[in-house]
C-alpha cells in the first residue's frame, strides 16, 4: 500500500515536471527582486529575538521575546523584541533603535553610541530550551513518581518509556565505558542524552527552534564535559598527558603539546559533531522545501515532500544517534580520565 | 546571531538550564529510579538464585532418595537371597535328616524284623518240638507193643519231616 502510494506519487510528479518545464523557465524572470526563496532556511536554523512561526500575506505570527541587555554604564534592562523592530514587517535594524539600544538585521545587538553592552536575551533557542528542560523534567518525573509510589516494580506508564533508556546509558554508555566507577557519573550522562535527545527530536518540529544544531548549546554541553572530564582527571590522567609513558625525552615536548591540545580537541570535536549534524539535517529538510519556493511546481512539491518525509524519518535517527554518540563520547572521556592504566601491560 | 560563532547569552541560559536540569533530575528524577532498579535487580537476582538453591535443594533430596531407595533394593536382593539360601539349606538339611532318618528306621526295622524272625523261628522250632515231644509222648503212650507199628510210624514221621 505504501509502496504502491510511493511509485504513484512519483509518476505523478514526473508527469506534472513535463507540464511544467516551460512555466518554470517564464516564472523564474519574475523572481527577480523578490525576496531570496532560500534566506529562510538560515533564518531558521540560527538563533533569533523573536520567534516567527508564520507568515500569511502579510501578516507575521510571531512571539515577542523578552529582551535583556547589561552594560556597564546602564546596568540591567528589559524590553521586548517588538520594542526594536518596525511593526509591519517585522524587521529589526538600527532605523528601530529603542533607548539608544538596537538589533541590527543580523539579529545582534548593539548601542546606537557603540558601548558595550552583553546580551541576555530570552531568544527563541533559550525559550526552545526552557521548552525542552520542562519536557525532559516532566518525562522524568513521572517516570520517577511510579517508582516513588510503587516501589520497586514493573515500570508503568511514563516508567516504562524512561526505564529502558536508563538502563541502556547505565549499563551500555556508563558501565562499558567508565568502568568500574561508572556509578557517580550516571545521572550527568543520563541528563545529557535526554536533553540531547529531545532537544534533536523537539527541534524536527515544524516551527521549533534549532537548539541542540547551535554552537552555543553544543559549546555549553561540550565545555561541561570536559570539566567534569578534567576534574575527575587522575594521576594517570596527567601523568599521561604532561609525562607520556614510553616516549623518548626528546620527542616529549612536542607529545606534550600534541596531548596537551588533545585535551580541547575532544570537547572540540563533540562539540563540531552535533552542531553539524542536527544543523544540517535541518538545512537538509528546509532545502528540499526550498525547492518549491525555487521551482513554483507542483511536481516539485510532491517530490520534495516525499523527500522531507523521507529525510524527517531519517532525522529521527540522527536525533537518536547525536545523543547516543554525544553522551558515549562524554562516558568514553570521563573514561579516560578515571581509568587506572596499567602502563606494563599498555604501552 | 551568527551561526559558528557562539552566542555570550545563549551559553549563559544553556549553562543556567541544563545545570537546573541536571540537579533536580539527579535529586529527583535519577537517584529514585536507579534505586528503584537496582533494588529490583537485587531482588531478581535474589529471586533466582533462591530458585537455584531450591533446586538444587530438590535435586540433591532427589538424589538421596534415589540412594535411599537403591540401598533399600540392594538391602532386599540380600536378605531374599539369603532367605532362599537358608530355604534352600533347611530342604536340603531336612532332606539329609529325613533320608538319613528313614535309613535308619527302615535298618531299625530290618533288625527288629529279624530279630523277630529269628525270635518266631526259634519259637516255631520250640513248638515243632514240643509237638514233636507231644506226638511222640502220644505215640509212645498208645504204640509201644508193636515194634512194626512203631518203626512204621517212625517212618512216617521221618518222611514228614523231610517233606517239611
Amino acid at each position: 500500500m505504501r509502496r504502491k502510494f510511493l511509485v504513484l506519487s512519483l509518476l505523478f510528479s514526473v508527469v506534472l515536471l513535463s507540464f511544467s518545464a516551460g512555466s518554470f523557465a517564464a516564472g523564474s524572470e519574475a523572481e527577480e527582486g523578490k525576496e531570496d526563496p532560500t534566506g529562510f532556511i538560515m533564518h531558521h536554523i540560527k538563533d533569533s529575538h523573536e520567534w516567527h512561526f508564520v507568515t500569511i500575506g502579510h501578516t507575521h505570527v510571531t512571539l515577542a521575546l523578552p529582551v535583556i541587555t547589561y552594560s556597564g554604564d546602564r546596568g540591567l534592562e528589559f524590553f521586548t523584541s517588538s520594542d526594536f523592530q518596525n511593526h509591519e514587517t517585522h524587521k529589526f535594524g538600527k532605523e528601530y533603535a529603542h533607548n539608544g539600544i538596537f538589533i541590527d538585521d543580523h539579529d545582534h545587538l548593539g548601542r546606537v553610541d557603540g558601548g558595550s553592552i552583553l546580551d541576555f536575551s530570552i531568544t527563541k533557542n533559550v525559550v526552545m530550551l526552557l521548552l525542552v528542560v520542562a519536557f525532559v523534567l516532566y518525562i522524568t518525573l513521572s517516570a520517577a513518581s511510579h517508582y516513588k509510589k510503587n516501589g520497586a516494580v514493573a515500570p508503568k506508564g511514563a516508567a516504562s518509556f524512561v526505564e529502558p533508556i536508563v538502563i541502556f546509558v547505565r549499563d551500555e554508555i556508563a558501565h562499558k565505558s567508565i568502568g568500574p566507577k561508572y556509578k557517580k557519573f550516571v545521572p550527568y550522562l543520563l541528563t545529557l542524552f535526554f536533553f540531547i535527545w529531545t532537544g534533536n527530536i523537539l527541534g524536527l518540529l515544524p516551527g521549533a527552534a534549532n537548539l541542540t544544531g547551535n554552537i552555543a548549546v553544543t559549546f555549553t554541553l561540550a565545555m561541561i564535559t570536559f570539566v567534569i572530564v578534567n576534574v575527575n582527571g587522575n594521576k594517570d590522567y596527567w601523568k599521561h598527558v604532561f609525562a607520556t609513558p614510553g616516549v623518548p625525552i626528546a620527542l616529549l615536548p612536542i607529545m606534550v603539546l600534541v596531548e596537551f591540545i588533545g585535551l580541547f580537541t575532544k570537547p572540540f570535536a563533540l562539540m563540531v559533531r552535533l552542531f553539524v549534524a542536527i544543523t544540517a539535517g535541518h538545512i537538509v529538510i528546509l532545502s528540499f522545501i526550498a525547492l518549491v519556493f525555487i521551482f513554483e511546481s507542483y511536481s516539485i512539491g510532491v517530490l520534495s515532500t516525499i523527500m522531507v518525509t523521507f529525510i524527517n524519518v531519517i532525522e529521527l535517527l540522527v536525533a537518536t544517534i547525536q545523543a547516543y554518540v554525544f553522551t558515549l563520547f562524554s562516558a568514553m572521556y570521563i573514561g579516560s580520565a578515571v581509568a587506572e592504566h596499567h602502563h606494563d601491560d599498555h604501552h | 546571531m551568527d551561526l559558528i560563532i557562539p552566542s555570550a547569552g545563549l551559553i549563559f541560559w544553556q549553562l543556567i538550564g541544563f545545570l537546573a536540569l541536571l540537579f533536580i533530575l539527579i535529586k529527583f528524577a535519577w537517584k529514585p529510579i536507579l534505586a528503584s532498579l537496582a533494588e529490583r535487580e537485587a531482588s531478581i537476582d535474589g529471586a533466582l538464585k533462591s530458585a537455584e538453591q531450591a533446586r538444587n535443594e530438590m535435586a540433591n533430596l532427589k538424589a538421596e532418595n534415589e540412594k535411599l531407595l537403591q540401598e533399600a533394593r540392594l538391602e532386599r536382593d540380600v536378605i531374599l537371597k539369603k532367605a532362599q539360601e537358608a530355604s534352600v539349606k533347611m530342604i536340603e538339611d531336612a532332606k539329609a535328616e529325613s533320608s538319613k532318618q528313614g535309613a535308619q528306621l527302615i535298618e531299625a526295622a530290618k533288625a527288629v524284623i529279624e530279630t523277630e524272625k529269628k525270635a518266631a523261628l526259634t519259637e516255631v522250632k520250640n513248638q515243632v518240638a514240643l509237638l514233636t515231644l507231644d506226638v511222640t509222648e502220644k505215640l509212645l503212650r498208645k504204640k509201644l507193643g508193636d515194634d512194626k507199628a512203631q518203626v512204621e510210624l517212625v517212618d512216617q514221621f521221618i518222611k514228614d519231616l523231610k517233606l517239611n
